[in-house]
């Protein structure tokens, strides 16, 4: 019996989710007095897995799956668990994840709770901590079924370093035609970007910044940081900027460390979608706009001045601090 | 074609979030309830298929009465018939097998759900359903075209979209993108008389069992006073955010 854990990696490297669901894995399997076995799809090496604390690497170097299939992963995370003999699943909360983790779960009968925030509070009743209303509370939630499938939260647990000797083997899982019923002819994903997904740092801006032709000014404070943009949703909504950068109840959540708003009010839509944040940052005209109240730090004054002047001293910063 | 929809009867957006009986259950007093979002996007885009390809579009959902009003709105904006599984919506595995067995008696050639319901974020149900009735999934859905028993869809992936090909019988997972939110139909005084005098079918439930449970709900703790800094003074920030947040 093992902890399972989904490693997620992109062109045969390991994302960093992927270390953080696998010192989640650890916490879990000290807790149950076992060790952790990943699966992951056509990784070059073990990456730092040993040193977040796996053991054994089940690399599948399938052709078929090459590219992400959310079925195809299911039914080989699914043949993973039953060779381990794992009670415990661990996949993320990325939108791949997500996407597979139902299909998991089914496959093999497990309670299936995401979003989790916390290590389980307790192993027997099974008990995690998620997050639910987009954020605005928590539930504690038991699962009853023998296998438990958790998807953690980006950002909710860090990298905690255990370090072990982590073995790689291949994994042939065997493959039916209905795990490829769905097939992808395209993928368009700007890869020099950072996605919010992803990012440490979000700078994101709302209808105070009159109109699409200012955004370069918050896509040089996001160069600077290395930051994701994102948006409210009235700048989605008007076509400023795009559906996948509107943060917020119906939009995308935010958990990233530093999450810099400009000109946005905001509304408890907004607020809710970045509840997950660790640090805001306000940048408003106006003192009495409800995410003062929100935020850690707050900057009242105008964008067009603020934001290019910060800029500037953040290079500055950077520049010292390199 | 034949379209069923999905619909959860959630909070309105703007609700403020409370418990009662000891922090484990729901405090409904008042609160609004609406279609999910998510929900609406994929009703109206079923309703840009009737009106255009030819379809007939169901709704279900799975509560108490209570949700009739709800379903009463989906027909309102246009559905032709609803069903509601009368038993409450426990968890997402439970919601996901009730409405397995809709799918399955139904003969549906496209299933639209939301990619999640914006009250317990679960973001399973479609994908249950999918995997308990062996139907094609495409989750977080932002374009959908359907020609014969051929589908291509757009979905939203970290960082980039990314085009798909299935086969129907589909199931999707669908959000903002499938229709633009000013297409989004708001119930005239026709289609709400209209709504009265539909189908609306009650059905008994197979009586899933959950495999979750929900023991306590807990709010985030009190957010402390924000720290103003002066718009001449932003060095003070950066001091703040590296030395204090430890955020750059």
């Amino acid at each position: 019996m093992s902890v399972l854990v989904y490693t997620e990696s992109e062109q045969g490297t390991f994302k960093k989710t992927a270390y953080e669901v696998a010192s989640y894995a650890k916490g879990i399997a000290d807790m149950l007095g076992t060790d952790v076995a990943a699966i992951s799809f056509h990784a070059a090496d073990a990456g730092e897995l040993g040193t977040y604390g796996v053991s054994r690497l089940h690399n599948c170097t399938d052709a078929k799956l090459e590219k992400f299939q959310a079925a195809a992963y299911a039914d080989a995370i699914a043949q993973a668990a039953q060779a381990e003999d794992a009670k415990v699943i661990v996949i993320s909360s990325s939108a791949d994840s997500k996407y597979l983790g139902s299909l998991l779960s089914v496959h093999l009968d497990a309670g299936y709770v995401s979003n989790v925030v916390e290590l389980p509070s307790s192993a027997d009743p099974f008990t995690v901590k998620r997050s639910v209303f987009t954020n605005k509370a928590f539930s504690n939630t038991q699962i009853s079924t023998d296998r438990k499938l958790v998807g953690l939260s980006k950002n909710a647990y860090g990298l905690k370093e255990n370090p072990t000797d982590c073995a790689v083997q291949d994994f042939a899982p065997t493959l039916k035609d209905e795990d490829f019923k769905v097939n992808v002819q395209s993928v368009d994903k700007a890869t020099d970007k950072v996605t919010i997904a992803d990012a440490e740092v979000v700078v994101s801006a709302g209808r105070g910044m009159k109109g699409p032709e200012n955004w370069h000014m918050i896509e040089e404070l996001a160069d600077v940081l290395g930051a994701a943009t994102a948006c409210s949703k009235p700048v989605s909504d008007m076509g400023w900027r795009p559906h996948g950068e509107h943060v917020g109840q119906t939009g995308k959540p935010v958990a990233s460390n530093l999450y810099i708003a400009i000109g946005i009010s905001g509304a408890i839509q907004h607020l809710a979608g970045i509840n997950s944040s660790k640090v805001k940052v306000v940048i408003n005209t106006d003192p009495e706009a409800p995410f003062f109240k929100a935020a850690d730090y707050g900057v009242v004054g105008d964008a067009f001045e603020v934001v290019p002047a910060l800029t500037e001293k953040l290079k500055a910063f950077k520049a010292a601090n390199a | 074609m034949k379209i069923l929809v999905c619909i959860s009867h959630v909070p309105d957006t703007t609700s403020k979030i409370n418990f009662t009986d000891n922090d484990t259950q729901f405090d409904t007093n008042g609160v609004q309830f609406v279609i999910n979002p998510n929900d609406e996007f994929g009703l109206t885009r079923a309703m840009w298929f009737k009106e255009k390809q030819g379809a007939s579009v169901e709704v279900v959902t799975v509560g108490g009465a209570e949700v009739e009003p709800t379903l009463r709105k989906a027909l309102a904006i246009g559905a032709d018939t609803a069903i509601r599984v009368d038993t409450p919506a426990v968890d997402g595995y439970a919601v996901a097998k009730e409405l397995a067995d809709v799918v399955k008696n139904g003969g549906y050639d496209l299933v639209i759900a939301g990619r999640e319901s914006i009250d317990y974020n679960g973001g399973m149900v479609p994908g249950m359903v999918a995997a308990m009735t062996g139907a094609s999934f495409v989750n977080t859905c932002i374009s959908l075209e359907i020609d014969g028993d051929k589908a291509t869809a757009v979905r939203e992936i970290d960082g980039g979209k990314e085009t798909v090909t299935a086969t129907l019988p589909l199931i999707i997972g669908g959000q903002k993108g499938l229709v633009e939110e000013s297409d989004l139909r708001i119930p005239n005084m026709r289609g709400i008389m209209m709504a009265r005098k539909k189908q609306l079918d009650v059905k008994p439930s197979v009586n899933a069992t959950p495999e979750t449970t929900t023991v306590k709900f807990e709010k985030p703790a009190p957010k402390g006073e924000v720290t103003l800094v002066d718009a001449d003074n932003l060095d003070k920030l950066i001091d703040l955010l590296h030395n204090e947040a430890k955020a750059i």
